[in-house]
This record gives structure tokens, C-alpha cells and sequence, in this order.
């Protein structure tokens, strides 16, 4: 075992603020919705609007640290071991099987990971960002601004950004348990706040996606 | 690398709060403070009319006191007589039936339904002297009534059955010695009482205008900017802005709060966006007949009833009328929410003629819009609901003859014969009877306009934006956020959410159970 530093603090910081953004978005999304009560339904759309603002700067410059680090490729879905990862949560992790895959810097992510976080990345999270900014700014086609937009209402609009925010409530619900499937309890968790985590020692047999820098481990 | 970004990170949270903190401060300069500043002083007379020895005189007939104005205010008489508060009647274009000269002379209400025949009475408040019936000289300029409109002395009342001549009581010099402009009371006196009593028809207008608190108005609210009728509605050479479509039906000459307060009068952009298809009213009159009941329901079938050969009248506990002999009985309702419509400003009408159906309610004034069109928006009204006369053989209904000026005219008022008022009314508008009559249900639409509330009053979100039946259920067909929502979503959404849970908690479980059976062997 080994200590390395695998989530640097740029990724931790984004990490964080989405996690709470989404949780808040959620939160209030599902009060506009009519499915809770809260903050109340005006101060719902208030907050919901700005932490709708301050989510799309955060994902400005997440997008830019995935291009310019190239941490992007972590991402990139593959079927290698998506099946025995799959085998793993049903069965081996009763067993105290080993984790089919090994987790290390360049390669921190799981197939399945890869690809639930794929998904979120390219679509789910574009279509609310998308359903979002149309939602803000709809203004009846009929009117004044957006008249190509042919948009004959907000319905289509809003049950598309419902869609996803149940997709992402789902999520978080799963990844809050998978969270506890690390190497022990609680070491994915530790590893996310401080960046540092246990991980086997030892050269990876395994290929990890080529990443172009090399991260920079200490700073 | 990551100096920079956490710079132009901690920039950009900071440039949003300073940005989102100046948005929306200082109330000093907003429009709103700009209104109030400008009502703060209020138009004084420019004249002392009680020093002009023209007025300084007795007057015997009304008609003496209207020379004696236009001596000087030469070329008015003719702008009144211009108007529509003489005319009773103005062309419009109606959708579907073309163009028509419409007006209180020739359409019917689901009130008293009509002034021809009963001129002596219904005419007390036309802005003439004596249009008794059909055939007032409407190009008499001596019978402008100036007085109605412009008396500040409080003391002119024009009299009962007296076809618009004063009470013989009014003095008529000092009435003259005290003119100006027109007065809450001048209009209200007529505006206020429509249907025989006040607040009958509108709901929104009636006697609590006269001095009204905040909450009841906070524009006409002497601890608000105290103002009056005029102005918001303003003349230019005696044309009055504003109309109502009890009586009109193009979009054109109405008073538009934004006239004054803007297209974009929120400081929430939000609330702004609403006014695409949102009126003002719909917001900001969260309940009309604040003080007074109106009248909702008038069921003209159960009149003539008689007690000993005689009418009578029923009061309620409050002292309202619920029945009267000579016109049935009301329903009447008071704090009201109003009902919403989609609405684009223009109406069509019940003309006198035209055929119905008698299996649904007539529309006695149609008010056009709907969600998708774009001049459309979501209005308050008040819907009049009544049972009338109608003619069963013809199919039309009946301007019956009610008031009554000398025995055996067919007046329903004092001969509660339905037969007869049927057929003397209807010889008034030049159509046939059947000799056959029946009640049918009609619905009247009436705008709701006036008793705006303090914004603090304003409807909330949650009143609309709601599951449960909001202020709007009865509008469908559109995407309201928070009212409506697909099932399909809804159900799968659950479902998803609820399999994910469940299956985390089913496969942690069976981890901490494996794990303890691990550690106990
Ligand atoms: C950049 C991202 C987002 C933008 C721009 C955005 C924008 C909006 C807007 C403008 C509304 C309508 C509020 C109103 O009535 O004024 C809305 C509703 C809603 N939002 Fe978001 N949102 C975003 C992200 C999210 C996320 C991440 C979630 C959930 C996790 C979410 C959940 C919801 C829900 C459930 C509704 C109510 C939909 C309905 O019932 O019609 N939103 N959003």
C-alpha cells in the first residue's frame, strides 16, 4: 500500500461545490415542482435560478480543467472489465473478492464508473443545462425574443429537465452507497476530502489511458 | 495553472455577488417613486367660476345653466356631444358579425337588461336632459348636461324617472358657481350604482370608492396618491380614455396600467416575464367587492310574486336584497376571487335578434383570447350569471318593457305581466313576438379592474403555481410550473428513485451481514 495523491485540488474544490450545487438544485427544482415544501415556492425559483447561474460558471471552468489537464480521458467509456466490474458489485463484493480493477492516479476511475460518469457528463447534465437556460429565458415565441425558437410552450422544456433531475437524484442516491464500496468504508470518501489515498502499490499491468501532462502531484 | 484558476474563480464569485447586490437596491428613482412624487400636488382650478355674473343668477331650467357655460366654453358642447357618454352608442367592429353601432342605446345586459322603453327611468344617468325615449334630439347642444360631470359642490343629483333632468331640489345657480373637474363622486354617482344599486354590476366600483382605504385601493386612497377617476382616465376634447365590454368590444381606447407604470415595473426579472401573458389586474386584485357585495346571480323567473296583490321585498340578514317582486331573485357576493380568462381585448356581443341556443348560457358579451394567442393574456373577471327573458317561438331574447310612466303601458314594474311587458318591449326594438316566452340562463363578462391592492396583498406564487386547484385550474391546456407536470415522468421518476434506494439499501444489507458472519467465525 501506498499513499498517492490522487484528487488534486482544483478536482476536490469542483467536486464539492457540484455536489452541493446539485443537492441545493434538487432541492429547490423539486419544491418548483411541487413535490416538497421548503423555502417556500418565490424564494425556490430565486435560489434555484442563481445556483442555476453559479452551477453553469462552475461547469465553464470544470471544462476547462478537463481539456487543459487532459483529465477528460479518465472518462472515456471502454468495455475492458465492464462486465466483470458489473459481476463484481453483484456477487464479489460479498465474497471480499479484490476489486476487478486497480485504482491508481491515472486510472481512477472503474468501466462502469467511466461509463454512469460519461453519461452525467455528455448528456444529462448538458440536457439540464440546456432545458435550464431555455426554461430562464423562455419568453413566449409568440414575442419578442426567441421567435425562430418555435417552442409552442414550456411543457416539453420543463418534462425534459424533470427527466433529468430525476436521473440525477438517482444518481445521487447510488452514489452516495457506492461511495462506502472502497477499499474500506470509508476510504473513497477520506480520499475526496483530503486527496490522498491507500492504494496498491506496485506497476499497473493494466493499461491506463495515456494522459498528456503528467498531473502534477505536489504542489 | 491552478493559481490562475482559482483566481479568476474567487473574480468571478466575486464580480456575481457585487453584480447580484447593486441589482436591485435604492426604492429612490424607481419608476413607482417617480409616480408617487408626481401625485404629490394636485390640480387646483384655474378660474373662480363663482365671480362670472353669467353664473351669478337663477337659473330656472337646466338648459339656461348649459347656455350659460357654452357662452364661454364655446365649441365643448360639441366635443361632448361627440362622446360616448352621449351617444350611448359608438361604431365597432364586431368578429363575425361586422361592423355595428353598439352601445347602451341598442345592446342588452343580463341586468335590467335594456333601456328601450323604460328611457324614463334607465336615462337618469345618460349626460343629457330629458332622452325619455327613442326620439331625444341628439343634436340639441342645450341638453348637454355640463352639471353631472363637473359640479363640485357635492349637491347635484339628477332625479329619479326624470330622464336625466336635475331634482327639482338642486339649486341649480350654486351648483354652477361651483364647478371644476369631475370629482370621484361626479362619476361614481352613476358609475358606482349601475343595475339599480351600488356595486350591482361591476363589483369593482361602487360607494367604498368614495373614500376608500389602502387596502381597498391604493391608488384612489387619500393615505396613498389620493387620486381620481379622471385621472387615469383622462379626456382630450372630452373623449374619455377607457371603456368597459359591457358595451364596447374593439381593442382600442382602454386605460392600460403599463401607460403609467411600464412594461417591466418588477424589480424581479421573473415577475416581469409574466406580463407576456399575465395582466396586472390578475395579480395585483387578489379579491374585489372588498366592502360591498355585487350582485353574481339574477334569476328574472321568480319575479311578479305578489303578497296581498302587492310586491314586495326580501332582505337577507345583512339587509341585501335576495328578492324583489319586480325583479326576481339575487344572488350577491362579497371579498370575492375573481374568475380568470384568457382575454385580447376585444369581445363580440348579444345584438338584439340574434337567434340562441337555449340549451347552454348566452354569452351577452364574449370575450376573445386564448393561451396561444399572442395579444392574449390571463385577465380577472367577474361572470354575471342571470335567467332572462327569451322568446321561445322566435328564439331571441326579449327587451321587456319595465318601467312603467302611465297605467296600462305593459310596465312589468307595476303590472307583473310577462306577456305584456314581452310585447311592448319588443314593439320598442321593431321585432316580432312569438306570443311565447321562457327564461334561459346568460352569462355577462365584466373585466375587473379597479381596487388594486398594496403589492404586499399582491397574489402569491404558490395561489397559481400549484397542484391543487389554484386560481388558474379552470385554464388548461398550457404548462403552468408547479401546477402541472406528466404523469409518465412522474411515475417513472418515483419508481427510478425508489429501485435505486431500495436496491442500495438491499445490497448494504447483505454486506454487513456477510461481514459480521466473516468476523464471527
Ligand atoms: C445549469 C443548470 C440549471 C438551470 C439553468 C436550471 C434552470 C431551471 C429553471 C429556470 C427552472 C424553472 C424555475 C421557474 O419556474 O422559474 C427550473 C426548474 C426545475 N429544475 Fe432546474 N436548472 C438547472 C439545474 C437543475 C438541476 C441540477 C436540477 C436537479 C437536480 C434541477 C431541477 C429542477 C426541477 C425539478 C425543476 C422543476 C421542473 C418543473 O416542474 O417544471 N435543475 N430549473
Amino acid at each position: 500500500m501506498k499513499k498517492e495523491y490522487v484528487y488534486r485540488a482544483f478536482e476536490r474544490f469542483w467536486h464539492w461545490t457540484q455536489a452541493a450545487l446539485i443537492i441545493f438544485l434538487g432541492v429547490t427544482g423539486f419544491e418548483i415542482h411541487g413535490s416538497i415544501r421548503f423555502f417556500g415556492f418565490d424564494q425556490a425559483v430565486r435560489y434555484h435560478n442563481f445556483a442555476a447561474i453559479s452551477f453553469l460558471v462552475l461547469i465553464v471552468f470544470a471544462i476547462f480543467w478537463h481539456f487543459t489537464t487532459g483529465e477528460w480521458r479518465q472518462y472515456v467509456p471502454t468495455w475492458e472489465n465492464l462486465r466483470a466490474q458489473a459481476e463484481y458489485y453483484v456477487f464479489g463484493i460479498f465474497r471480499n473478492v479484490p476489486h476487478p480493477t486497480r485504482k491508481t492516479s491515472l486510472s481512477k476511475l472503474n468501466p462502469l464508473q467511466k461509463l454512469v460518469y460519461a453519461g452525467l457528463k455528455v448528456l444529462v447534465i448538458p440536457i439540464m443545462v440546456v432545458s435550464g437556460l431555455l426554461y430562464m429565458f423562455y419568453r413566449y415565441p409568440q414575442r419578442y425574443e426567441v421567435l425562430s425558437l418555435n417552442v409552442g410552450g414550456l411543457e416539453i422544456i420543463a418534462v425534459l429537465h424533470t427527466i433529468g433531475a430525476f436521473l440525477l437524484a438517482s444518481f445521487f442516491i447510488a452514489h452516495l452507497y457506492l461511495v462506502t464500496t472502497g477499499r474500506t468504508v470509508t476510504s473513497n470518501l477520506k480520499a475526496m476530502v483530503t486527496g490522498y489515498e491507500e492504494l496498491e502499490a506496485g506497476p499497473v499491468e493494466k493499461k491506463a489511458q495515456p494522459v498528456l501532462h503528467e498531473p502534477v502531484l505536489s504542489e | 495553472m491552478k493559481r490562475i484558476f482559482f483566481s479568476l474563480l474567487a473574480l468571478g464569485i466575486v464580480f456575481g455577488l457585487i453584480t447580484t447586490a447593486l441589482h436591485k437596491n435604492s426604492s429612490e428613482g424607481t419608476p413607482l417613486a417617480r409616480l408617487k412624487e408626481g401625485h404629490k400636488t394636485k390640480a387646483k382650478p384655474s378660474v373662480e367660476h363663482s365671480l362670472f355674473p353669467q353664473l351669478k343668477k337663477t337659473f330656472t331650467r337646466p338648459q339656461e345653466v348649459t347656455a350659460a357655460c357654452i357662452s364661454c366654453h364655446n365649441g365643448r358642447a360639441a366635443e361632448v356631444m361627440h362622446s360616448t357618454h352621449w351617444n350611448w352608442e359608438r361604431t365597432e367592429y364586431i368578429e363575425g358579425k361586422g361592423i355595428r353601432p353598439i352601445g347602451k342605446r341598442n345592446v342588452l345586459n343580463n341586468f335590467c337588461i335594456g333601456i328601450s322603453g323604460n328611457e324614463q327611468s334607465c336615462n337618469r344617468c345618460h349626460i343629457g336632459y330629458g332622452y325619455a325615449d327613442a326620439t331625444f334630439d341628439f343634436n340639441d347642444s342645450l341638453n348637454v348636461d355640463c352639471l353631472v360631470c363637473h359640479d363640485n359642490s357635492g349637491t347635484y343629483v339628477k332625479q329619479t324617472g326624470g330622464a336625466g333632468l336635475p331634482d327639482p331640489s338642486v339649486d341649480l345657480s350654486k351648483v354652477a358657481q361651483n364647478v371644476g373637474r369631475p370629482a370621484r363622486t361626479n362619476c361614481g354617482a352613476c358609475h358606482f350604482f349601475g343595475g339599480g344599486g351600488n356595486n350591482v354590476k361591476h363589483g369593482d366600483l361602487e360607494e367604498a370608492e368614495f373614500e376608500p382605504s389602502r387596502d381597498v385601493d391604493v391608488h384612489m386612497a387619500s393615505e396613498g396618491p389620493d387620486m381620481v377617476c379622471v385621472d387615469c382616465h383622462t379626456a382630450e376634447k372630452h373623449q374619455m380614455l377607457g371603456k368597459m365590454y359591457s358595451v364596447s368590444s374593439m381593442n382600442r381606447n382602454r386605460v392600460e396600467c403599463e401607460s403609467c407604470h411600464s412594461t417591466m415595473p418588477h424589480s424581479d426579472d421573473v415577475l416581469n416575464k409574466h406580463m407576456l401573458k399575465v395582466a396586472c389586474q390578475t395579480c395585483h386584485i387578489p379579491i374585489y367587492a372588498k366592502v360591498n357585495p355585487t350582485k353574481l346571480h339574477w334569476d328574472w323567473s321568480t319575479a311578479g310574486k305578489l303578497r296581498d296583490g302587492k310586491p314586495f321585498e326580501e332582505k337577507d340578514s345583512s339587509g341585501t336584497d335576495v328578492y324583489m317582486s319586480i325583479k326576481g331573485s339575487f344572488i350577491w357576493g362579497k371579498k370575492l376571487k375573481p374568475e380568470y380568462i384568457w382575454f385580447n381585448g376585444s369581445a363580440s356581443h348579444y345584438l338584439i335578434g340574434d337567434t340562441l341556443d337555449p340549451s347552454r348560457p348566452v354569452k351577452m358579451n364574449e370575450l376573445f383570447g386564448s393561451y396561444d394567442d399572442p395579444d392574449a393574456k390571463i385577465y380577472p373577471v367577474k361572470i354575471h350569471r342571470a335567467d332572462q327573458i327569451y322568446d321561445t317561438g322566435y328564439g331571441y331574447l326579449i327587451q321587456p318593457k319595465t318601467v312603467s310612466t302611465r297605467p296600462g303601458d305593459g310596465g312589468y314594474w307595476s303590472e307583473f305581466n310577462w306577456q305584456r311587458a314581452a310585447e311592448e318591449g319588443m314593439k320598442q326594438v321593431h321585432l316580432p313576438y312569438s306570443g311565447h316566452f321562457g327564461f334561459v340562463e346568460t352569462e355577462m363578462y365584466w373585466p375587473v379592474n379597479h381596487m388594486v391592492s398594496p403589492k404586499e396583498q399582491a397574489v402569491g406564487c404558490t395561489e397559481c403555481h400549484t397542484r391543487n386547484n389554484g386560481r388558474l385550474a379552470s385554464l388548461t391546456g398550457f404548462y403552468i410550473p408547479g401546477r402541472n407536470y406528466s404523469s409518465w415522468v412522474e411515475y417513472l421518476g418515483w419508481g427510478i428513485l425508489a429501485l435505486t434506494l431500495a436496491a442500495a439499501v438491499l445490497h448494504g444489507t447483505i454486506r454487513i451481514l456477510i461481514s459480521r458472519n466473516r468476523k464471527e467465525i
